[in-house]
Formats: structure tokens, sequence, C-alpha cells
């Protein structure tokens, strides 16, 4: 169901600092595209994201995991990393934890074997194997939404976040689509130049 | 601001404080009522409002548990959301898109016009468009309906730019940015429209109307507003002779309260005023106050709803500017040469991305999903909205063993499509989908309804006592002082977005009840 997220928004990626801190497991990664939308807003190439209640093998298998429910080619790691980030915080949940440490080792058996090093198809059959399962669902619920709701996601799909703070779009672009022509005035009146 | 005691018996309790409740409780203030208003939610403010829909959502959602059953499939998406409404003062005008319209005359003579449809409970409205009139004028000038008194339209968004093209290709005529509560230019004390695009998630301009910062502030300053916050109503108490005496909450600590009253009106959105009224059940009322007809809570309406949103090659930032600001009113008429009756708008809406995410298509996974997610810069969508057909057996319940953290039943909300319902989406998807096709789109998606935001019918009003639960007036048939005052007294609901005839039939209602008050009779 539709819940408030809980802080796994963030606006940066992990810092070094909280890889150097050291958990219980890391995920350490490097950006793919250089020049894209995402490595702008990075503060280095390199990400890492540390774990509180996961080992590091657990969360690779979720982070692939995700890439296949939510395959977006071109989207970095970085971004996958946020539901893992999530997931690993609700594994704080001892419970959660088990399902998803169970579930990760149900992608093995369905793969016959270890799931993360098989090819891609075979990966995308076993994931498929599961769905209907606990586990699926707690997946993709925290993907659709902790995937799509940080800032590096709205950078690799365009999206531009919060407005007001720049005065909205009033004199920003909420007409400056030219690709087809201007309704007339009747229907679309002029912008009043008292406008806001 | 006023301070009533809770043993004041000469006060006006308004229960919910959205457009209803909100706008009543301002105008029997401005008439010299004294008015408890009691809101379960928190006072925001433009400026705590975010932009960001998942914070924004729990800010102000109502998201308290409830149930769902039935074939609708928000049952099995969101099986414990079924409405998107709201839990804070100003209600659910914090988070409506601003589409205000008038009913058409025929809307109000269902019946009539239609003829009996199977499955259908329809009616006809106890009063007629003529009556409404003056007031709905008022209404539109409270708001600052734009297209209405000598108000201008606002200017279209890239968006409507798409809508238009489009609808204008496929011979539509009557294709305009709306007649929105959301300023063209500043008025009334509030600014002009800044193209925020987070209408959904309360305006930080003030732009569009809410009661949160119009009528109640207004209220406020007459003197004769208590505004309690926090306020959780679980009862409405009844004296011996069968009226009314007050209402039981509890207060922002938890602490359970008692407040008198000459009058209760309540306006808590369909879902919970059934809920209260059947949760005030009583040896004098076994089956819920107000219920001796059996149709509290029945005749639940949401509207025919579902989206369209269109792909194209180049981009359409549709998130940019008001939220709504686009309609399409040419199959808003009842033509049954179309395969079904009554009729629909459509309108421009959009999605931010994390939304856009969560209703594209709830519960889908894989390559379908996300080749759709890709296109998001390029994407322009539109809302259908459509008058849907009332059924007995769509209705709210109080869940048999599953209770709230005031030991109350929690509502279950029983929904499933009538064949005209279903019939009218196709059109309507069908309609949508060859707008932007007609405007060049590469792809195009057919989104299913989200969870209800209009709730409608659950205290219908009727001519007879036997077919509703309201007169004319939203007064009880049962109980002369009890009132309700939001969308749960509509008839019928129209094709049409419900708030401005919420917020008329709350004005003239407000009139009502100080004239009986003056007369003695309450």
């Amino acid at each position: 169901m539709l819940r408030p997220k809980e802080g796994f928004m963030q606006p940066t990626l992990p810092s070094r600092r909280e890889f150097l801190k050291q958990g219980s497991g890391v995920i350490i990664g490097a950006l793919v595209f250089s020049s894209g939308p995402i490595a702008l807003l990075a503060p280095s190439k390199v990400w890492a994201l540390e774990l509180g209640a996961l080992d590091e093998a657990t969360g690779k298998a979720l982070l692939k995991f995700a890439r296949h429910l939510y395959p977006h080619d071109t989207m970095e790691d970085a971004v996958y990393a946020m539901v893992v980030k999530a997931l690993d915080k609700d594994a704080a949940d001892g419970s959660v934890k088990k399902l998803l440490v169970e579930g990760v080792a149900s992608l093995d058996r369905a793969a016959g074997g270890d799931w993360i090093a098989k090819s891609p198809d075979r990966q995308l059959v076993a994931v498929k194997a599961l769905e209907g399962t606990p586990f699926f669902a707690k997946v993709r619920g925290t993907c659709v939404v902790a995937l799509y709701d940080n800032p590096l996601a709205y950078a690799h799909f365009g999206y531009e976040g919060s407005s007001w703070d720049k005065g909205g779009y009033l004199h920003r672009g909420f007409n400056d689509l030219n690709w087809l022509p201007d309704p007339p005035t009747d229907a679309s009146p002029r912008l009043s130049r008292a406008g806001a | 601001m006023a301070t009533y005691e809770t043993s004041d018996e000469s006060v006006v309790v308004v229960i919910g404080s959205g457009a209803g409740g909100g706008t009543l409780a301002n105008e029997l203030c401005q008439k010299g009522a004294p008015v408890v208003l009691l809101e379960a939610g928190k006072r925001q403010s433009t400026a705590t409002y975010v932009n960001d829909e998942w914070a924004s959502f729990g800010q102000l959602a109502w998201t308290d548990k409830r149930t769902t059953s039935g074939t609708w499939r928000v049952a099995r998406d969101f099986p414990n959301l079924p409405a998107w409404t709201c839990k804070t003062v100003g209600g659910t005008t914090t988070h409506w898109a601003g589409a205000s319209l008038r009913f058409q005359r025929n809307e109000f003579r269902a019946l009539t016009t239609y003829g009996r449809i199977e499955g259908a409970n329809l009616l006809d409205w106890p009063l007629n468009y003529e009556e409404l009139a003056p007031y709905y004028d008022k209404a539109e000038d409270k708001l600052g309906v734009t297209r209405t008194h000598d108000i201008a339209g606002l200017p279209g968004n890239n968006n409507f730019k798409v809508f238009y093209s489009g609808a204008k290709k496929l011979g539509y005529r009557n294709v305009h940015t709306g007649r929105m509560a959301i300023n063209s230019k500043p008025r009334k004390g509030r600014l002009g429209c800044m193209q925020i695009g987070f209408c959904f998630q309360g305006c930080k301009s003030g732009a569009k109307w809410s009661t949160l910062y119009a009528d109640i502030p207004e209220a406020e300053a007459t003197g004769r507003l208590d505004l309690r916050p926090e306020s959780f109503v679980t009862r409405i108490e009844h004296d011996d002779a069968g009226k009314v005496s007050g209402v039981v909450y509890f207060d922002k600590d938890g602490k359970e309260q008692r407040q008198k009253a000459r009058v209760v009106c309540v306006a808590c959105n369909s879902i919970e005023t059934a809920r209260l009224l059947l949760n005030s059940q009583s040896p004098q009322h076994p089956n819920g106050l107000a219920n001796s007809s059996g149709q509290v809570g029945r005749n639940y309406q949401r509207h025919m709803t579902g989206s369209v949103y269109g792909i194209f090659d180049k981009p359409v930032h549709m998130w940019r500017g008001t939220t709504m600001a686009g309609i399409v009113t040419d199959e808003s008429g009842n033509n049954p040469k179309r395969g079904f009756t009554g009729g629909y708008e459509m309108e421009t809406l959009s999605l931010g991305l994390p939304f856009m995410a969560a209703f594209l298509n709830p519960g889908a996974w894989g390559r379908e999903f996300t080749s759709a997610m890709d296109g998001y810069a390029n994407m322009a969508g539109m809302w259908l909205v459509g008058e849907d057909m009332p059924q007995e057996t769509n209705r709210v319940t109080l869940h048999p063993t599953e209770k709230d953290r005031f030991g109350m039943p929690i509502p279950n909300v029983h929904f499933d499509d009538h064949p005209n319902d279903v019939a009218m989406r196709a059109h309507a998807y069908r309609q949508g989908k060859a707008i932007y096709e007609a405007a060049g789109a590469k792809r195009t998606i057919l989104t299913p309804p989200y969870p209800s935001t209009h709730n409608l019918g659950t205290a219908r009003m009727a001519a007879k006592a036997r077919d509703g639960v309201c007169n004319k007036w939203g007064q009880t048939f049962d109980v002369a002082n009890l009132f309700v005052s939001d969308g749960s007294v509509f008839a019928t609901g129209g094709s049409e977005n419900p708030t401005l005839t919420i917020v008329t039939l709350a004005i003239r209602q407000a009139d009502y009840i100080t004239d009986q008050l003056s007369k003695q009779t309450l």
C-alpha cells in the first residue's frame, strides 16, 4: 500500500566518510556514464553504500534483483543502491532481514547455484519464478518508491522536483513547448502581467 | 478566534474543515452563529507545504487504516487506501486541483433524464438548477473561479498545449484552460498562480482556493470561530427527545472530550461521514444515526475515472505549471448513442516522477513499465472523470472486527463498477488515446483509477425520507438538528468535479440553518 517514505532520500551519493566508517557490509560501485546527469551531481565517480543490517553479498544480489525488476539500462547502479539502502534500513527489523536473506537464497536455488554469477537471461528466469512470493513483493514495493524518489533518479529522468523555491515555472518555462503551435488566447489567455 | 466551553449548548458544531465544513463554518460565523469547528488533522500553512509528493502525502493525506472489497482494481492495488483525501485543516481543499464546474441542469434530474437503469439506484435531486444558480454564483465569486465574474482564464502550460492540439485535431470544440479556483492574477488577498506544479501537495503561493487560508481566517476574524485541530470525533450523541445534543471527540492529547451542541453538521468526506453516523448508533437509532432509510453508507460514488498518458518524441515537461488547467467538455452531455448513459470530462493532469511510478500501472514491473517511465519527460497526461451509477451495494460499512486507536470500528469500502461505468471508461480511454495520437504520440498508456478523491453519495438527499438520508437542505430526515454538509449528500454525481457544488450547497445550507436558528426551530 501507499505509505509515506522514510528517510531514504539522500541529496548526495553515499559519502566516502560513510564508506570508511565500515559496517556489516559495503557495496562499492563506479559511475558508468561519466558525462550523464548523475555524474554532474556526484562528488566522485566512485560511490559506496555502507550497510547496517545486510552483508555485502545480499546487498549486491538485491541491487541486481532491483535492476531486473525495473530495468533502465542507462541508469546508474548508484540509483539502484537507493533501493538497497531502503531495504537495509527495513532489515533492522529481524523479520525483514530474514525475508531478504532467505529470498536471496531462494534465488540461488531457483537458478541452480550462485544466482548473481548466472547470465542475465538465467537471472531473469529465477526472478520470474519468485513472483508472488512475499520476498518479491517486498523488494518490488520498495523499488517502486525508493528508485524513483531521489535526486539521482530525478536527474536521470529529467524531472525537476521542488519548484516553489525557484519561483515556480511562471518565468521558467511552464509554456516553453515549441514543437506545437500555441493555442489561441480564448482557450489559453496570455500570461497576466500582474501574474504573481 | 473564540473559545467556547464544552458545556456550551448554544454552539453549532461542524465536523470537518474542508470544502463543505470549512465553508459552512465561515458562512455561519459571518451570519453571527457561534461555531466550534472540529478537525481531525493538524494545521499546516503555505509555508509548511512541501513540493515533494511522498513527503506531502505523509503530511496531508488521510492514512488511517481502511479496508476494501469488491471488484474495483483499487481493492487489489491499494487495499487499505480506497481514497486519496486529506486529514488536515482545510481538508481535501489542500489537495484538490481546483477544477470548478457547475452541474448541468439535467444532472439534477438523473432518474427522469436517464430513466431506470438496471442495477442503478438513480434518483432525482430534491432541488433544481435554478434554486442553486444564485448560490453557484456566490461560490464562484468566493473561490475566484476563472472564466466567471470577469476573471481571466489561466495561461495554458506545456501539458495543455499538447492536449489542445490533439483535441482540436480530433474535432472537439470546447477546449480551454478550464474554470479553475486558481487565481490568474491576485484577488481577494490571494496571490496569482506561479505555475509551481504542485497543486496536489498544497498550493504554496495560495493562488488555489483552500478553506485553510481563505474561509477559516475569515471566520476567525469574526471572533465566532473556535477551531480545534487534531480533534477526532468518534460519536454524535442525542437526547431522549431525539435531538442531537453534542459530540464525543479525542483531542490532540488523546483525551476524550464531550462538546455540547445546538446543531451538529457532519462534513468528514463521504467515507468518514457515513462511518461516523453508523458508529453513532443508539437504542433509538439501532442501525446508525439518521439511518431509518437504511441508506447511510449506500450509493457510494467515486466517479468513473481513469487517466491517459501520451509519450511523444519531444519534451513536454508536463509537471511544469498547473496540474489540471485544461479541459474538453464535449463529452460531458448525455448522449446514449455512445453506448452509455451520462457524460464525462477530460482534464489535463500531471504527476511527478515518484507518483507516476506509483500510479502508472500499480503492481507492474519489467520493461513494459520501465520503457514508459523512460519517456517521462516527453509525456503528456489527462484525467477522465464522469458520472458513475449509484448502486445500493456500493457502500461504506463498519468493519466487523477491526477498530481504530479510539476503539471505533474502521470503515470498509465496497465498490463494483456498474456496466455503464465500464462502457463509459472504455469510451473515454478511446477518446483520450485518440487525442494524444492526433497530437503525434508514439505510445499511449491507459492508467487505472487512482484511490478516490471524489467520494459522494453516502448520505444522499432525497424528496422522500424512504429514499435518502437528508432533505434538500442537507438536514437529516430523522434528526432535525443534524445536518450533512459535504459530498455525501449528492443524490447523483454528475460528470463534474464536485467541489464547487459542495461549496455551493454549504453556502445555501448556512442560510437555511441561520434562518431556522432565528426562528427557534432548531
